[in-house]
């Protein structure tokens, strides 16, 4: 079974940004996604947990169609993080990090619990736990806005450019403490990047967007290996 | 803001009316209405009558409006002001043609009172003797006398063009404002001006009036305007005061109270002196001492304040949330609320007397659909300038939308809203000085009367008490301010 299929997906908002997008997502994979600025990348990102609706096609995870309705828990079955790690800046670390598991119920017990596991393998001591966003650096936010992705424990985590706009020295200390994240938590990773050498970094399958939708898809090695048209061996070209 | 409510809750405790059925009366805001306001109230409490006083209720749309929707029971008004102003009547009607054009609206007259208030010229004593000036038509042939009129008198039909017309003058006075004209006279710089023809300056200066033997200028009689339905004893009971004021004793009481005699005091004077009604009826004990004054005013004034603010709070921070994501929306309540705050105070406060009366109820809209808009905007403005990274990480982690607005929507916004509500209350405490115009009370009520009657120590009672009312309520708000800051705000320092 693979974590996403995508049936002849459609999405326009005043024009279309994509149409007739077949696609395969492997399960217990990451899965990088690539393409210029513009081409709905992160559009195709949100049609997997319901934050947007395609205008046509299906969309199925986990071998089943997304919901119409019943959004609310079935966004829960994610976790999400994005570019600037989008911290509440009104809340603690704690409490960024414990806000969902709390709605659902979780004993205070059991959230110290889940929160330490996370914030303890990206090195985030507990006496940061009480400190506001802005009292953190960068990349130790998007450390946090990770471990708040993966809170409960979700089967998939979709990644908006999370490492975008972090300097190159701390880009290097995040990515080994993403992949021991993932690991741990063996999550599928649908990952969003313009940085192809991120995704030759982190990712085991690519896919190509360019203007209009999917241009090609499939294991790094081989879309690397064999480009399909000028476009894909331009843009995997463009990476140092 | 649970603090707020019940704060506001306990100011609610206060009756806002009588249980009673007291005849109201009112009065125009100016210094003769409050003493025939007075000689009304003081007559009707010797026959035994229960009275609530709504004196310097305002203008004559006001005091009319309220009589004809049964806030008040009577009051004293002028029949030239009935035929112009309220009934638009050409011509000089008799007092049958008034009463017929009142009647529709439910209103009768008792018979005047006796005296004519109405335009007159006034010579310096010196210069009437020395030249044996009584009557207008005396005056024509004097062009060399220095005759300073108001600006307004100048102009108007019934003013000098008119006065040229009937009385065949062939010189033109200057201009002067009216409020200078009896202190240059006293201090001899003009010889003479109109008057209003019971000034009490026309007693205390001893000018002549000139008669005006051809009848030009319109009568402006006073007579008591009573509801119809009135009890006919109270109706009675006003009648007494029929033709019992001559022009000269209503211009002695005037200067009387123009000398900072009470005007009650004045009125209690004139019906012993007079003897109308029982007078072993109870007398008026007279107002509270300053103290209890000023505690029921800044009382009334924050409950005013409260009644209007709470509720605005509420329905601006729920309309906010309601329809902040929805961008024309947004867009067209700030726009509407923000036209509702252009239109000016004392006109809304007129426009809301025929639907809602006079008395705290109009006041406490008015200063309603004020306080809307700064809180409204702030709302608006806050939860629409949240980063929307902030709002697509809420939605795609699943908060539902009651939790995305309390978990994150409004605490971000919660400092711009605070700051919203205190510019509204600041707002309100000031524009509800304006309720006493229409009867509401407050610290608006000392500044009312003050004004009317040139009493700056009255108007002083009010307008300090209100100054420091709005500095106490922006300390209280720092401190709210400060209670409801989100943490990364506090922790930083700043505020919003």
């Amino acid at each position: 079974m693979n974590a996403v299929e995508l049936h002849g997906v459609g999405k326009r908002f005043d024009e279309w940004v994509f149409r007739d997008v077949d696609l395969k997502l492997p399960n217990e994979r990451t899965t990088a996604l690539v393409g210029p600025s513009g081409c709905g990348k992160t559009t195709l990102l949100q049609l997997v947990n319901a934050v947007q609706q395609p205008d046509e096609g299906v969309v199925e995870v986990f071998g089943e169609p997304v919901p119409d309705a019943g959004l609310v828990p079935f966004r829960r079955r994610f976790g999400y993080a994005v570019q600037g790690a989008g911290l509440f800046p009104h809340m603690t670390i704690a409490d960024n990090v414990g806000l969902v598991a709390r709605l659902e119920g979780w004993s205070a017990d059991a959230l110290r619990a889940r929160r330490r596991e996370l914030l303890d393998i990206v090195g985030l001591s507990e006496a940061l736990d009480g400190r506001y966003p802005h009292q953190l650096s960068g990349g130790q936010q998007q450390r946090v806005g990770l471990c708040r992705a993966l809170m409960l424990k979700p089967r998939m985590l979709l990644l908006d450019e999370p490492f975008a706009g972090i300097d190159p020295i701390t880009r290097a200390d995040l990515y080994p403490e993403f992949e021991q994240l993932r690991d741990h938590e063996e999550v599928t990773t649908l990952l969003v990047t313009h940085d192809v050498a991120e995704a030759r970094r982190l990712a085991d399958h690519l896919v190509v967007m360019g203007d209009g939708g999917v241009v090609q898809a499939g294991p790094i090695g081989e879309v690397i290996a064999a480009p399909c048209n000028a476009f894909v061996r331009d843009l995997l070209a463009s990476a140092p | 803001m649970k603090r707020l409510m019940v704060a506001a809750l306990l100011a609610g405790s206060v009756p806002a009316f009588a249980a009673a059925q007291p005849i109201v009366v009112a009065s125009k805001n100016f210094n003769e209405s409050y003493i025939l306001g007075e000689v009304v109230a003081q007559l009707l409490e010797r026959e035994g009558f229960a009275v609530d006083r709504k004196l310097g209720l305002g203008g004559t749309k006001i005091c009319y409006d309220a009589l004809t929707v049964g806030d008040v029971d009577v009051y004293v008004e002028y029949t030239g002001t009935i035929a112009e102003a309220i009934k638009d009547l050409d011509g000089e009607p008799t007092l049958a043609r008034l009463a017929d054009a009142l009647a529709p609206d439910g209103i009768e007259m008792t018979p005047p009172l006796g005296f004519n208030n109405t335009y007159a010229l006034a010579l310096a004593p010196a210069v009437a003797a020395v030249r044996n000036l009584r009557t207008i038509s005396d005056l024509v042939p004097h062009g060399d006398l220095r005759l300073a009129v108001s600006h307004e008198f100048l102009e108007r039909n019934d003013g000098w063009p008119g006065l040229t017309a009937v009385y065949g003058f062939d010189w033109t006075p200057t201009g002067i404002e009216h409020a200078l004209a009896y202190q240059a006279i006293v201090d001899g710089a003009i010889d003479g001006t109109d008057a209003y023809s019971t000034d009490g300056e026309l007693s205390r200066d001893g000018l002549v009036v000139l008669a005006d033997d051809r009848g030009f200028f319109p009568t402006y009689l006073a007579v008591p305007l009573v509801r119809a339905a009135l009890d006919p004893r109270a109706k009675a009971v006003i009648a007494l005061t029929a033709g019992t004021l001559s022009d000269a004793e209503m211009r002695d009481m005037n200067a009387a109270a123009l000398g900072g005699a009470d005007t009650a005091t004045v009125a209690a004077d004139y019906v012993a002196r007079k003897g109308l009604g029982d007078a072993s009826g109870p007398r008026r004990v007279d107002a509270d001492g300053f103290w209890a004054r000023l505690a029921g005013n800044t009382g009334r004034h924050l409950q005013l304040v409260a009644y209007a603010l709470v509720p605005a709070t509420v329905v601006a921070v729920l309309l906010g949330v309601a329809i902040f994501k929805v961008a024309w929306l947004a867009r067209g309540a700030v726009y509407l609320a923000g036209l509702l705050q252009t239109i000016p105070s004392i006109a809304l406060l007129a426009l809301l007397i025929p639907l809602t009366g006079i008395g705290v109820l109009p006041a406490v809209v008015a200063l309603f659909l004020y306080a809307l808009l700064p809180i409204l905007r702030n709302a608006v403005t806050a939860l629409t300038s949240i980063d929307p990274t902030l709002r697509r990480v809420a939605l795609a982690m699943g908060l539902k939308p009651a939790q995305e607005l309390r978990f994150v929507f409004v605490p971000l916004a919660m400092p711009s809203i605070v700051a919203g509500v205190r510019t509204a209350a600041v707002i309100s405490i000031g524009t509800a000085t304006l309720a006493a115009f229409i009867g509401a009370g407050g610290l608006g009520d000392p500044i009312v009367k003050g004004l009317s009657l040139n009493d700056t120590r009255l108007i002083l009672e009010g307008a300090i008490p209100a100054a420091l009312l709005a500095i106490m309520t922006e300390l209280v708000f720092e401190g709210i301010e400060r209670l409801l800051t989100p943490g990364h705000l506090r922790a930083s320092g700043g505020a919003a």
